[in-house]
């Protein structure tokens, strides 16, 4: 983890108020792993102190790029910012995605920037299976030509039908398991909604297969110093303990996360266990 | 080169500054970052007797120039934090205050005692920003009398450095900060969040879980500030000044208010090494200013 003035390179818009971000910051770029996500400092939003999370779209050649949408004050405080202008980063932050199993069959699952933060774990697979990518209209459905050109066969679904099948994400993966049977097992990366979250986590908890889901929990620090960001998660002993979105996460396997409202098990108080992945 | 090394109730520090608690989690979290040595001290998150899950999400919310928390002090307890953090923290040559707090008077005497015998602390600070279960009314922070009772009963228990940080929401600050002198205290500390609350008008609810919590950063500096200056009016133990400081002046005003160390809170969210950053910018006032040491600033407000 490091903390960095970086450099903005490159800054455009793609599409459906989607803009991309491409800093100069070799430093973490080279430690970045699929899943991880950068803190950013708005600069000069004098009112509005926190950093802002964003999912690391990629990292390459010293540069690291993100990809947003602008929701609220700080995101379209960022639409201005042009090439040059410095920006301070902190990361890369966080556990990520697990590297696909061996002769599985990798599936992601998105919507919305959850395309961007699938990317590098897409790229770093070394099987290349099928992207399910959701949004309401076509444009929300990005980096389709990035994805199909590193192997993966991407199916597209909008809520008004403007691009692909009309529906939502999980028609279409339920639509194709029924007529597929991909070679090895399905196991899911998925970013999105967290209604997209749960919807794939039970899908593949009932197939008995795993599911490897990506949190947008609130944040505050981003380092785990705050305890702002946590997830009720099962334990091995079946009991529940907070775990830090920004530390032991974002990325979680379903089977671990406790959704609110959820009937709630036994909480066991140890809270702050560094945890890696295995 | 004028001198920052500060002496807080036996506790010999390096600069005037260090981090606040529940800001800097345990240590680790920011070590990556920021040179631990090079801290005044390190102020670790609230600790009690028995571990504690702390409040439902959401936790925080960002506010105009500051932030509102109510984590609600989870923590995995004294033998937890002693086994889990404090090897940890045992390696690094820079002063480790443990924030600790209770329910009832009882456990503010039993962590103070159970802390006595821990090798590696330096001192405690003493959270009284929670209710008293047991009372089922007041709190200790603002309730002058259970006040009392929950740092004499401290006193007795312990030899470590006893640091009393009080709470901003009180009618008169420098009975309070008389009080915890005349209990024996080695210094005070203050301030601690502000109650605040915010409400999300689309869905009307509190944007917190909690629906309130404390508000911090720099929304609240001139209010702590004031407190600062008289709470230290009122006594001859060193006062940690904090609330809001993002800059070096903003530390140097608490310092000239009667602050002889600061603390740094929601600055390390948005800026990690701001604690080790405004040392650096207290030492070059002082020498510009000629000074020897922080001691010749402290308290030097002309009215
Ligand atoms: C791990 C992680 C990765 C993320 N990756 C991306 C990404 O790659 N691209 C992208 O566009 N966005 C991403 N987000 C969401 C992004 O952080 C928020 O959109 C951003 O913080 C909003 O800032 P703002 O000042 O514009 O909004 P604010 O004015 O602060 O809030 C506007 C709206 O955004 C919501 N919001 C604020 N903070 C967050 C947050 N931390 N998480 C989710 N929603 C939030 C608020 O609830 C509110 O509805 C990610 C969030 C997390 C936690
Ligand atoms: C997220 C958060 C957690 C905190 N946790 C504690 C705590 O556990 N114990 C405590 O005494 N103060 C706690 N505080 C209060 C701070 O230590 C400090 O007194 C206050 O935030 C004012 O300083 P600041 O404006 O620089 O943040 C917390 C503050 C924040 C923002
Ligand atoms: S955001 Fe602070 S602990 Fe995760």
């Amino acid at each position: 983890m490091n903390l960095r003035d970086v450099t903005v390179i490159e800054h455009v818009e793609v599409q459906g108020g989607y803009r991309l971000l491409v800093m100069d910051a070799p430093d973490i770029a080279a430690q970045v792993q699929p899943g991880q996500f950068i803190h950013l400092q708005i600069p000069d939003l004098r009112d509005a102190l926190l950093r802002r999370p964003f999912s690391i779209y990629n990292a390459e050649n010293n540069r690291l790029s993100v990809l947003y949408k602008g929701v609220g004050v700080g995101t379209r405080w960022m639409a201005d910012l042009k090439p040059g202008d410095p920006l301070s980063v902190m990361g890369p932050l966080g556990h990520g995605f697990p590297i696909a199993e061996a002769g599985g069959y990798p599936v992601l699952v998105a919507g919305g920037y959850g395309m961007a933060a699938l990317y590098i774990a897409a790229r770093e697979s070394r099987q290349k299976g099928t992207a399910f990518f959701g949004g309401a209209s076509a444009g929300d459905i990005l980096c389709v030509p990035e994805f199909e050109a590193l192997g993966w066969e991407v199916r597209v679904t909008t809520e008004d039908g403007s691009l692909g099948m009309k529906g939502i994400v999980t028609d279409a993966m339920d639509e194709w398991l029924a007529q597929n049977r991909p070679e090895g097992e399905p196991e899911y990366f998925v970013c999105g909604p967290s209604g997209m979250l749960k919807a794939v986590g039970e899908r593949a908890m009932k197939a008995g297969t795993k599911a490897w889901i990506s949190l947008d929990n609130n944040m505050c620090c981003g380092v785990g110093a705050c305890l702002t960001c946590v997830q009720k998660i099962r334990t091995a002993d079946g009991a529940w303990e907070w775990q830090r979105a920004c530390r032991e996460g974002p990325v979680f396997e379903c089977r671990e996360v406790i959704w609110d409202g959820e009937e709630s098990v036994e909480h066991r108080t140890s809270n702050i266990e560094h945890r890696t992945k295995s | 080169m004028s001198d920052v090394s500060v002496n807080i109730g036996g506790i010999r520090m390096k600069t005037p500054v260090m981090v606040a608690s529940g800001t800097f989690g345990y240590g680790p979290e920011y070590a990556d970052l920021v040179d631990l040595s090079g801290l005044g001290a390190i102020v670790v998150k609230g600790i009690c007797v028995e571990p504690t899950l702390g409040n439902m999400t959401p936790r925080t919310a960002e506010t105009r120039s500051g932030m509102l928390n109510a984590i609600g002090l989870p923590n995995p307890g004294f033998e937890g934090f002693v086994e889990k953090h404090m090897p940890f923290l045992r390696q690094y040559d820079v002063p480790v205050i443990v924030n600790v707090w209770g329910r009832t008077l009882e456990e503010y005497a039993d962590i103070a005692e159970k802390f006595d015998s821990v090798d590696g602390v330096a001192g405690l600070e003493v959270n009284v920003s929670c209710p008293n279960i047991k009372e089922g009314s007041g709190l200790f922070g603002t309730d002058l009398n259970m006040f009392r009772q929950a740092i004499a009963g401290m006193r007795e228990r312990t030899r470590l450095p006893l640091i009393p940080k009080l709470a901003p929401n009180v009618s008169d600050i420098k009975s309070f900060a008389r009080t915890a002198e005349d209990c024996g205290a080695d210094a005070i500390s203050l301030i601690n969040s502000y109650p605040a609350m915010a409400i999300d008008i689309n869905t009307r609810r509190p944007k917190l879980a909690n629906v309130t919590g404390g508000l911090s950063g720099p929304a609240i500096h001139p209010i702590a500030v004031k407190l600062v200056w008289e709470a230290s009016s009122a006594v001859n133990i060193p006062v940690i000044g904090m609330g809001g400081i993002m800059t070096w002046e903003d530390a140097v005003e608490f310092i000239i208010a009667g602050a002889t160390a600061v603390a740094v809170g929601t600055a390390n969210f948005v800026n990690p090494l701001t604690a080790i950053e405004v040392a650096g910018g207290i030492r070059e006032f002082l020498d510009r200013n000629g000074m020897a040491s922080v001691s010749e600033l402290t308290g030097t407000l002309e009215t």
